[in-house]
């Protein structure tokens, strides 16, 4: 690890504040990300900005069709959210298959949505469900958040401070999980909303991506057999040592399936 | 046997602490003006250094000393031995190349120790690493050892090796195999490899080096199975300090698996460092530094074939195997696909005849070594995945081939074709017994129920044995050892009647507190709670050899039976004194010291406070004090074996394979502790499950290692493994006084086999006759589309 200058921000505006002027501010949630980075000396950051007194960002409710989950809420506390199981059960099961229990009781929404990780799950909720990302400065739709891999739309020195889900009238998060990290090598998150069926997949490789084409198929027939004749490209996806394009793209059919078949 | 004896599941003495975090860890000790040492790493596979400049690294924050391998060479600092000298088939010696701990020219794999920064903390000495300055000039590298053979293949130590061939050994009777061959009315044929493994110990390896300019003593506290090993390699080869002068302490130690049997250049850097700044050093491993500077295991690539007759009767066994040392030749890597690995290629079975031929080959990568079983896994698995292949051939049943060439339980001992011989073993009752714990009749009713889930299940058998307790000093001497295989013990009985052991195995899981305790206990007749065992520290401890191929209870409890058998001969001749009565007339028994025939005894305790406070005593005759040392050079091996039946269930959507149900049955001799016999098994099983299904070492081609954290490493998790069943079926070791065989390694030997022999015949309907470890989800979809699509077709 490098040195670093340590500041604790009070609220979101607080982190804002300290982070403008530093030549490369980084906000610390629940570092489950960020200190292994440190710790490896594959960033160099001139200060953290640690979040965790920011009481602003707490907070899990349930109210006029969404569910409001602020950006510290930890992985356990959205997995433990009464409100969260009522109102999308997807999620909260969602976060209660990320990693372990000290990953759950540490790692953060806000974090997890930030960093972007293309095996990350909870970007396949946001964009699954269409989320809406606010900031210390303005709301970022879930279909705009996302760029690339490790890249987002936020920019330097913006505080994450909550993310709304409207509720769907039915969703399901399958993962299948690379065997070594148990990160998602394929995530799918399926919802029917009103305004039409979204599906989201994770760990294909360069980021979460939306399948229009099981989403067309889905508006016509919500069931895993409408997915039957969706040809899921090989080019869609990445490979790695535990999973070929071809294996992945053969894993989305797969966890789409059963994702529609878990939602009901 | 008493409360705390041999056969009660005693709970671990040790435990207490382990689990109130008050183990004393390598890591754990400080000493007074410590110094921090950070190792630079090579991050190449290959390359030549053209120099190093280490002036701006010197003058950083807090930097102590920063040293090269020309540092080191310049005082006299040897290589890094290998233990076991190898000889190629005409009879020269194989090659050893240069191995010192700091390179001096050359890197020869990703990991490579180039430099050592000291520094006040270890964070400077970190920061400082990054400074120092090295030109390199990158060679090709080569990972794979066949691709190592070929020529033209990149070489990794020129001259010092030529074709970067270690050694080209044989084992057996070509000629008497090539015979019954030509005569054979079928052959069964395998090729495989078997996969590399990271052998991740949850304690990582650490080491510090203390020096007391006052005395001119040195002390190594270290992570090792091994630590009078470790000081007379160090001593004598590396730093040449002589063994009066040089104290090598491992405490507690945090899981080994064989990988902290060896001499690693981080000891002598350490030590010698310290040496030459007065000032204590201390490194320990990160865990990224684990994976590419611990040695690895396996990595064979074998084809081998079996001549059956008309009735399956095996006629002979051909074996040709490569396998991968590494880049540099590891303590004991030299004997592991040789000694511990073709000798054990006849198993449970009377095949007559077997030739195996062995290639050791260097490549740019982690130094190969023993790996919880070493050598005797590799054997396992080619030989029961070859039987399984045999029984497809011949058309015949997995079981009925296997019982038909089985060694008769009447024919021991037993002289295999590749020099073992086995002294006792009953191979048809440890297979009934696991058959039936597994409900092996019933299995095809659950395969089908599976079906109709849509999930493809199967059953996979493993008769297996295996070779513990090395060895015979002169035998192992004769096949190149460089060491004695002995081990040592003292029993000290303190006036009051306590004991305390001096052992020189070493604990590091395998609950020897206990065990060992629990024979005293049995012997003297006190209770455990009255026995300390002390390890690990060779200023304490006479001598030893260490822990390692499941040697201690055979080898080093044996040791303790032996001495504990002089201090109740002596302890006789005291109460005979004190009794008034003939020696031979004294019985022993419960503790109690009592003159055949009569109500006149002693306790145990009475007569300890005798040897020490000699007032009424033959000290004519006698010498005061009751504390007796004993080496022990074991006859034979040990050969525990047994039946291991894995059942799994694939997904055949995803390619996922679940281990729903596993079954040992083994025979380790007598079981001093049948709880740790279990959690010894249960370990075993789980790393063998873990490579058979999870784990593999992988490289690119240029040799950087892409498996280097546990973000691509798959290691086992409690939620991959069944509940394992394990139960034992004894017959007595014939030449060790306990009857022990060993249980160490069981558990990763014979259950490999069973769950690819399962995962095999899960997917029998797919035209598939093997596949290789791991069998991985995107293995197993892949080969399931393949026969899809080629159904399709
Ligand atoms: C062993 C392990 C297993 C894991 N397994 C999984 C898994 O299965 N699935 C999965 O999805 N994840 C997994 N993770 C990641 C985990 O979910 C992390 O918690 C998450 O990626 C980051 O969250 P954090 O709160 O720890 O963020 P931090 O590490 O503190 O921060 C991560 C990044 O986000 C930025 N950031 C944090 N909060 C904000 C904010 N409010 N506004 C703007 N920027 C912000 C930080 O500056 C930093 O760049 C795992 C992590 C570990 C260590």
């Amino acid at each position: 690890m490098y040195d670093f200058a340590y500041h604790k921000a009070s609220s979101a505006a607080d982190a804002a504040s300290k982070a403008k002027g530093k030549s490369d501010a980084k906000f610390m949630a629940g570092g489950q990300t960020l200190i292994p980075t440190l710790k490896q000396r594959l960033a160099k950051p001139s200060d953290v900005i640690d979040l965790g007194g920011a009481s602003d960002l707490k907070g899990i409710s349930a109210a006029g069709g969404a569910v409001t989950i602020g950006a510290m809420a930890t992985h356990a506390a959205v997995a433990g959210s009464a409100d969260a199981k009522k109102a999308i059960p997807a999620l909260a099961a969602l976060a209660e298959g990320i990693g372990d229990p000290q990953v759950r009781n540490r790692g953060t929404i806000g974090g997890s949505v930030a960093n972007n990780d293309p095996a990350a799950d909870y970007p396949a909720a946001v964009l699954g469900l269409g989320a809406t990302v606010h900031t210390d400065q303005r709301q970022i739709a879930a279909d705009a958040f996302f760029v690339s891999v490790f890249e987002t739309a936020l920019k330097p020195g913006e505080v994450i401070t909550k993310v709304s889900f409207p509720v769907p009238q039915k969703a399901a998060y399958m993962k299948f999980p690379s065997p070594a990290s148990r990160y998602a090598m394929i995530g799918v998150f399926v919802a029917k909303t009103a305004q039409g069926a979204r599906v989201a997949v994770t760990g294909a490789g360069n980021g979460v991506i939306r399948m229009k084409s099981m989403e067309a198929a889905l508006d016509k027939n919500w069931s895993p057999a409408a997915l039957d004749g969706v040809k899921v490209p090989a080019g869609t996806c990445n490979g790695d040592i535990h999973g070929t394009p071809e294996y992945r793209a053969h894993l989305i059919t797969v966890m789409a399936k059963r994702a529609v078949a878990a939602a009901g | 046997m008493g409360a705390d004896g041999i056969g009660v599941a005693v709970r671990r003495k040790e435990d207490v602490r382990f689990l109130t975090g008050r183990g004393t860890y390598t890591d754990d000790i400080a000493r007074p003006g410590q110094t921090y040492a950070h190792i630079l790493r090579s991050g190449q596979a290959h390359a030549r250094i053209r120099s190093i400049d280490v002036s701006k690294a010197k003058a950083a924050p807090g930097v102590v000393a920063v040293f090269t391998g020309a540092d080191m060479a310049a005082d006299g600092v040897g290589g890094l031995p290998c233990g076991w000298l190898v000889k190629n088939k005409d009879g020269s010696p194989m090659k050893e190349p240069a191995h010192p701990p700091l390179v001096v020219d050359r890197v020869r794999h990703v990991g490579d120790q180039i430099a050592v920064v000291i520094a006040e903390t270890r964070a400077q000495a970190k920061d400082a690493a990054e400074l120092v300055e090295i030109d390199f000039e990158p060679l090709p590298a080569v990972v794979d050892s066949k691709d190592a053979l070929k020529t033209g293949a990149p070489q990794v130590h020129g001259d010092a090796a030529p074709g970067n061939l270690c050694y080209d050994w044989e084992l057996g009777d070509k000629a008497a195999v090539d015979a019954a061959f030509a005569k054979a009315h079928k052959v069964a044929k395998i090729d495989l490899f078997n996969n590399r493994l990271i052998p991740n110990a949850m304690e990582p390896r650490a080491a510090t080096g203390d020096f007391d300019p006052a005395s001119g003593d040195y002390t190594l506290y270290t992570t090792s199975q091994n630590p009078h090993v470790i000081r007379l390699l160090m001593g004598a080869f590396v730093l040449h300090i002589p063994e009066s002068k040089l104290r090598v302490y491992a405490p507690d130690v945090g899981g080994g698996f064989g990988s902290k049997i060896y001499h690693y250049a981080e000891e002598a850097i350490v030590t010698w460092a310290a040496g030459k700044l007065k000032r204590p050093v201390r490194w320990t491993a990160d865990r990224s530094e684990s994976f590419m500077s611990d040695a690895h295991g396996r990595d064979h690539h074998s084809h081998a074939e079996l001549a059956l007759d008309k009735d399956g009767k095996f006629l002979a066994l051909r074996v040709d195997t490569t396998a991968n040392m590494g880049a540099y030749l590891s303590t004991f890597a030299s004997c592991i696909p040789t000694y511990l690995y073709a000798t054990l290629l006849a198993g449970v079975y009377t095949t007559p005849a077997i030739y195996v031929e062995v290639k050791a080959v260097f490549t740019n990568t982690v130094p190969v070594d023993a790996y919880r079983g070493a050598g005797r896994p590799e054997a396992t698995f080619l030989l029961e995945r070859l039987v399984d292949v045999a029984a497809r051939e011949m058309g015949m049943d997995r079981v009925e081939i296997r019982r038909r060439n089985f060694i008769p339980t009447n024919a021991f001992p037993y002289q295999t074709p590749v020099a073992l011989q086995y002294d006792s073993g009953d191979y048809f009752s440890t297979l009934e017994q696991a058959q039936k714990a597994a409900d092996w009749a019933g299995f095809e009713a659950r395969r089908a129920e599976a079906r109709k889930r849509g999930k493809l299940r199967g059953i996979g058998i493993s008769t297996y044995l295996e070779a513990c307790g090395i060895a015979p000093s002169n035998i192992a001497g004769a096949l190149g050892a460089r060491a004695g295989l002995y081990e040592a013990a003292t029993v000290r009985v303190h006036p009051t009647g306590t004991v305390t052991i001096l052992t020189g195995s070493h604990s590091h899981g395998q609950g020897h507190e206990t065990t060992f305790a629990q024979v005293v206990s049995e012997t003297l007749g006190i209770g455990i709670d009255q026995v300390e065992i002390v390890h690990g520290d060779t200023n304490k401890i006479p001598f030893g050899m260490g822990t390692y191929g499941s040697r201690s209870l055979a080898v080093g409890g044996t040791a303790i039976v032996k001495a504990l058998d002089k201090v109740v001969s002596k302890a006789k001749k005291i109460a005979a004194h004190l009794l008034e009565a003939s020696v031979n007339d004294i019985e022993f028994k419960d503790g109690k010291f009592t003159v055949v025939g009569t109500d006149k005894s002693k306790t145990f305790g009475e007569i300890a406070l005798t040897a020490y406070v000699p007032h009424n005593y033959p000290l004519e005759e006698l010498e005061p004090g009751l504390e007796e040392n004993a080496f022990y050079d074991p006859k034979n091996f040990t050969f525990p074996g047994g039946c291991h039946i894995a059942e799994v269930e694939i997904d055949p959507d995803t390619g996922v394979t679940k281990v729903v149900k596993f079954t040992a049955v083994d025979d380790v001799g007598r079981v001093i502790n049948p709880m740790i016999v279990e959690g010894q098994v249960q370990g075993g099983v789980a790393q063998g499950i873990g490579q058979a299904l999870l784990e593999n070492c992988v490289y690119d081609k240029d040799g950087q290692l892409i498996t280097g954290s546990y973000m691509d490493y798959v290691m086992p998790r409690a939620d991959d493994l069944p509940s394992i069943g394990v139960a034992t079926h004894t017959t007595l070791c014939t030449h060790n006084p306990l009857g022990v065989k060993g249980c160490g390694e069981v558990g990763a030997i014979g259950s490999p086999p069973a769950v690819i022999n399962a995962v095999v015949d899960a997917l029998k309907d797919h035209g598939v006759t093997h596949m290789d470890m791991p069998a991985s989800p995107q293995k197993v979809w892949s080969v399931i589309n393949g026969a899809h699509r080629k159904a399709a077709e």
